[in-house]
């Protein structure tokens, strides 16, 4: 027989989830309080790899911090190149010519396809499923390869400049491109097959962890964590930038709220980046991919600017700060994981522990984009 | 409620703008020249005036449509405001006018519905900078708020807990500050 309660709070314990735990994908730590297998309350560590990229970035040229941003989520770090570029582009009046902006599309959408796919495997990893991420690591590995032939980098990319790319990119990457987006369309249905409809993920995922949209609100949470809450925003649609109104692509939302539907956003997001770097090949005009006129030193006006690029993880913004010298007088960089990490504490209160790994699973994390 | 346009959150905002002295430069034009001598250039001037700080700006060259600026107490009624427009919040950070003795509170405010991203400033004493919490009304602006506690010093009165969010957790510097040395 066991004994009466007496003091209900002696009955919790603390769990250290990380700092060095696979599931957390990097080093963040979670300290959970903890009922027996359930979560009372969960409190994110973070800054472990904190690295103050915005003190760097006052302390140099505005061309000098391009590196910085491949350096963020160096998982999708071309849509932080491109933020960034954009963001100067604009303070400065700098025109990109349009074959430059395709290119900046195609290479970003792949950069998307390849972190997606990386989120695939180790999210199922994850759950327990250890074959899927080698299968999805074999294709990342063929995008990873056609960017290196036109970055030269592999994750932390540099490949913007203001006023356009530094590279052209040759029939080479065009045919590669295509023959990739062939081989992956035949294999989503295998990747379907073999893991959307196996019984113990849907389990794992359906109906749990739930994040409504009032959450998102108040958290400002953005990306797939708030498309798979029934939300269509998506900044490629709806603050149109670079030359996505040219494409034909729909957003993917899910109504759910749960593990599942942020699963599918993802996965379904694969199919409509392929679909506009498909166009991008198409359509892809000739001409310069540099601005002839790109100043080499800028100077931007007096003022603020904000610009913010759909990231694979959500809603990336650039607030810059100008005193019209060459160099930023401050530099915000906001970061979508970082909003998307700071509901979990309140939407995984009362779950079992296996379940909120499932759930901050499907957060996307990527650590050093969150501490910068 | 979410139907509201620019106009009606402006409206909505505008009795909590603040009125400021602003420099401004005019430009006079040149006086007509008398007979026989040549046209004189146009003069500019730099002047004084008081301004309502809200704007509309240029949002292709700035990026964002309305710019208020509050005094710290009513950034909890604009929030309150903004809120109830079911507005999100994007960020919250802070600018250091090391010049002007300030520190400046910069918030990040856009709608899903349609675009309209909304800037909420303030600033404060850079000596003694503090500025109420809005963790109650947006839970995300608890992280937010942290960090820029760490980065600049603001003390966000009303927060649970300003403890180092990116920084050590003995950090007592905030290297954002203009004046910070490593």
């Amino acid at each position: 027989m066991s004994a009466e309660v007496i003091d209900k709070s002696l009955e919790t314990f603390v769990l250290n989830l990380g700092p060095q735990h696979p599931a957390t994908h990097g080093v963040l730590r979670v300290k959970l309080t903890m009922d027996g297998e359930y979560i009372v309350h969960a409190e994110p560590v973070l800054g472990y790899i904190h690295r103050m990229h915005e003190k760097m970035g006052e302390n140099r040229t505005w061309a000098q911090f391009m590196p910085n941003t491949g350096r963020l989520d160096y998982l999708a770090a071309l849509s932080y190149n491109h933020g960034y570029a954009m963001a100067a582009e604009r303070a400065e009046g700098i025109e990109v010519p349009e074959r430059a902006e395709y290119i900046r599309c195609i290479t970003v959408e792949m950069n998307r396809i390849a972190s997606h796919l990386l989120w695939f495997g180790a999210f199922v990893l994850d759950l327990g499923g250890f074959t899927p991420l080698l299968y999805a690591f074999d294709d990342r590995e063929q995008i990873l390869d056609l960017l290196e032939s036109v970055t030269g980098a592999r994750l932390t990319f540099c490949y913007f400049r203001f006023g356009g790319v530094y590279n052209d990119i040759d029939d080479n990457f065009i045919t590669g491109c295509r023959e990739f987006i062939k081989r992956l369309r035949s294999r989503m249905p295998m990747y379907h097959d073999l893991v959307t409809k196996n019984i113990i993920l849907i389990k794992r995922l359906k109906d749990i962890g739930p994040i409504s949209q009032d959450m998102c609100r108040r958290y400002g949470a953005t990306g797939p964590v708030l498309r798979g809450s029934g939300v269509n925003f998506d900044v490629r649609k709806h603050e149109p930038y670079s030359v996505y109104p040219e494409f034909d692509f729909d957003i993917p939302v899910y109504t759910e709220c749960d593990s599942m539907a942020r699963y599918m956003v993802r996965m379904d997001e694969m199919e409509q980046s392929m679909r506009i770097v498909e166009q991008g090949l198409n359509k892809l005009p000739e001409g310069p991919v540099m601005a002839a006129k790109a100043p080499k030193i800028l100077k931007p006006a007096k003022g603020d600017y904000y610009c913010a690029v759909e990231a694979a993880r959500g809603s990336f913004g650039i607030r810059l700060v100008s005193d019209g010298t060459n160099t930023p007088y401050r530099l915000k960089l906001r970061s979508p994981t970082f909003s998307n990490l700071s509901l979990f504490s309140e939407a995984c209160q009362g779950m079992l522990l296996p379940d909120a790994l499932a759930l901050m699973g499907t957060l996307d994390l990527v650590i050093p984009e969150i501490d910068r | 409620m979410a139907e509201m346009g620019l106009a009606e959150i402006k409206q909505a905002l505008s009795g909590l703008a603040v009125t400021d002295e602003i420099e401004v430069v005019k430009t006079i034009p040149a006086p007509p020249p008398a007979e026989g001598e040549e046209p004189g250039k146009p003069v500019e001037v730099k002047e004084k005036i008081q301004q309502t700080m809200l704007f509309t700006p240029d949002y292709a060259k700035k990026g964002y449509h309305l710019d208020v600026k509050v005094t710290p107490e009513d950034v909890v009624t604009a929030a309150r405001i903004l809120i109830g427009q079911e507005f999100f919040l994007e960020a919250i950070t802070g600018v250091d006018w090391i010049k002007e003795g300030q520190i400046e509170v910069v918030y990040d405010f856009n709608l899903w519905q349609k675009l309209c991203r909304v800037v909420i400033r303030t600033r404060t004493d850079r000596a003694k900078p503090e500025v109420p919490t809005i963790s109650d009304i947006y839970s995300g602006a608890n992280w937010h708020e942290r960090e820029t506690h760490d980065f600049f010093g603001v003390v966000f009165t009303g927060h649970p807990d300003l403890s180092p969010l990116l920084l050590p957790e003995d950090a007592d510097f905030h290297p954002l500050l203009k004046d910070f040395k490593a």
